[in-house]
């Protein structure tokens, strides 16, 4: 069944879409959504790196975004630069390294474009048992840190007078965005995957009114944005990539019609 | 050391400096099970900033703080909450700890707002919020609670009913609590111990010992003198901007 270019890449579609509903929750809450970017910026010089040294690519992404991660929280600490700004002078010169990193690797053909955007029909089999294994990995991690992690986004000064560790799971949290780059990077590409994050929690926001609700329906509204994008890219012949998150866009743009409608019932 | 006067927590001589300026310094109190201790203090003058300590919310301190619980309820002083959650009042109450749905109802009947058990917690009033916050910290059965102006924004009934309550989960829960209030009267009533902040510690004691102190009534004037006591008092010193001392 998995000889299938098309069923493959549903496989490797589902198992990232259940991995970023709940993750793009927090993105959402935790106003992390170019924290994200900035990670999958990196994720350049991580593939270019990986080429390079002939490493595993999806290790050495998660290693270069884990490493930023690391860099970006130390330089908040000793600058007084807000976090915007180093947010974009992070993003900017990883991306702008690993291209120049290319430019030296004139010896191999490089798939720019399907790096910046995906190519979720070239995945092998190999690329959905990492997309599998390590997603299950981070929902676990995450399982594991919830409580500290959900209470300080809610208020930080509680979550540590009651006995949370809320630093920790920030920390862990951030290495868990690093992971789901790396692991999703070949499907989605590194312009797009804050897309998958945002996109249907930001949806899930509008129609529910809980947090397990949202993170529900986040998950739900990336598995459909899978299923509808692969479809219309199967059926009209575009990129896979864009296909997806052009779908989870429509999903948005219905659920803003539920809040209209509850604010006229609420009149 | 029997169980009725077990510390739960102790400061010694704790101090936080932020920015090169200290928002407190040298305090030392300790709260026992069963007991409350209250912090009084013109604005400014370090109660929160103690609590934080007390907390362990503030890590980099002067000083030291001994804990010997970790069932706290904390209320804070402000709290700002991101509205892009979707955040129930029941979702609220199990924040940091695992409740079963009885002992949510049971909280939030106590502080009488049970009615807004499913509401999102955007749509509360300032006084709704406050109960809530209140009914939070107690559902656990904490050992410590930690109450930075828990009636604040709450009616003028509501605020009499709460400190009621208060004493009454302090005698039940056998719990102590370290609380920061602006009312004196209340305070003076329902308190066992009284620190007087103001940058450092002004005195202390229990509540007739304090109202009869002299910085105390410095601190607070005439008026806030005489619902407890009439004492005649003399300065010997004033307070800078900073809670510095100035010996007369």
């Amino acid at each position: 069944m998995l000889d299938d270019f098309f069923i493959r890449a549903l496989f490797a579609g589902i198992g990232v879409a259940l991995v970023t509903g709940p993750l793009g929750c927090f993105v959402v809450w935790r106003r992390l959504s170019y924290f994200g970017d900035t990670l999958a910026h990196s994720a350049l010089l991580g593939v270019t790196l990986a080429y390079s040294l002939e490493f595993n690519i999806v290790l050495s992404v998660f290693i270069i975004s884990a490493l930023i991660a690391l860099i970006l929280i130390n330089l908040q600490k000793r600058t007084n630069l807000p976090g915007d700004a180093l947010l974009g002078l992070l993003a900017h010169s990883s991306l702008a390294v690993g291209l120049v990193v290319i430019g030296f690797l004139s010896f191999i053909r490089f798939d720019v474009m399907g790096l910046l955007f995906g190519d979720i029909l070239a995945v092998n089999v190999n690329d959905i048992i990492i997309i599998w294994i390590g997603g299950a990995i981070i929902l676990l991690v995450l399982r594991f840190i919830w409580k500290s992690l959900f209470a300080s986004t809610v208020n930080y000064e509680l979550a540590e007078a009651e006995g949370l560790d809320p630093d920790k799971a920030k920390a862990i949290f951030t290495i868990l965005m690093a992971a789901i780059i790396a692991i999703s990077i070949k499907m989605v590409g590194l312009l797009l995957i804050t897309g998958m994050l945002i996109i249907p929690a930001a949806m899930a926001r509008n129609i529910s009114n809980s947090p397990k609700q949202m993170i529900l329906f986040s998950v739900i509204g990336g598995l459909l944005s899978v299923v509808i994008g692969l479809f219309t890219s199967l059926e009209f012949n575009t990129a896979s990539g864009p296909s997806i998150i052009a779908a989870s866009l429509f999903l948005f743009i219905l659920s803003l019609l539920k809040i209209k409608q509850s604010i006229k019932l609420k009149n | 050391m029997g169980i009725e006067n077990k510390i739960l927590v102790k400061l010694k001589s704790a101090g936080f400096r932020l920015n090169d300026k200290w928002l407190v310094q040298g305090v030392s109190l300790q709260v026992e099970k069963g007991k409350i201790v209250t912090l009084i203090g013109p604005n400014g003058s370090g109660k929160s900033t103690t609590a934080k300590i007390a907390l362990g919310i503030y890590k980099k301190i002067d000083g030291e703080v001994e804990k010997y619980t970790n069932k706290i309820g904390y209320v804070p002083q402000k709290i700002s909450i991101d509205w892009t959650l979707p955040l129930r009042v029941k979702d609220f109450m199990v924040l940091t700890d695992n409740l079963d749905d009885s002992t949510i109802s049971e909280a939030l009947s106590l502080t009488g707002v049970i009615h807004l058990k499913d509401k999102n917690l955007g749509d509360l009033s300032g006084g709704e919020f406050q109960r809530v916050l209140l009914a939070r910290a107690i559902s656990k059965k904490p050992e410590l609670l930690v109450l930075d102006e828990p009636v604040q924004g709450v009616d003028f009934t509501g605020e009499i009913a709460l400190y009621e309550l208060i004493k009454k989960i302090s005698e039940n829960l056998n719990c102590g609590i370290l609380l920061i209030s602006h009312d004196l009267h209340t305070v003076m009533s329902a308190t066992d111990h009284v620190v007087c902040l103001n940058g450092h510690v002004c005195c202390s004691g229990s509540p007739i010992d304090v109202a009869k102190n002299r910085e105390y009534k410095a601190l607070f004037g005439e008026q806030a003198s005489q619902t407890l006591s009439i004492y005649e008092h003399k300065h010997d010193h004033i307070h800078t901007s900073e809670g510095k001392i100035k010996k007369n």
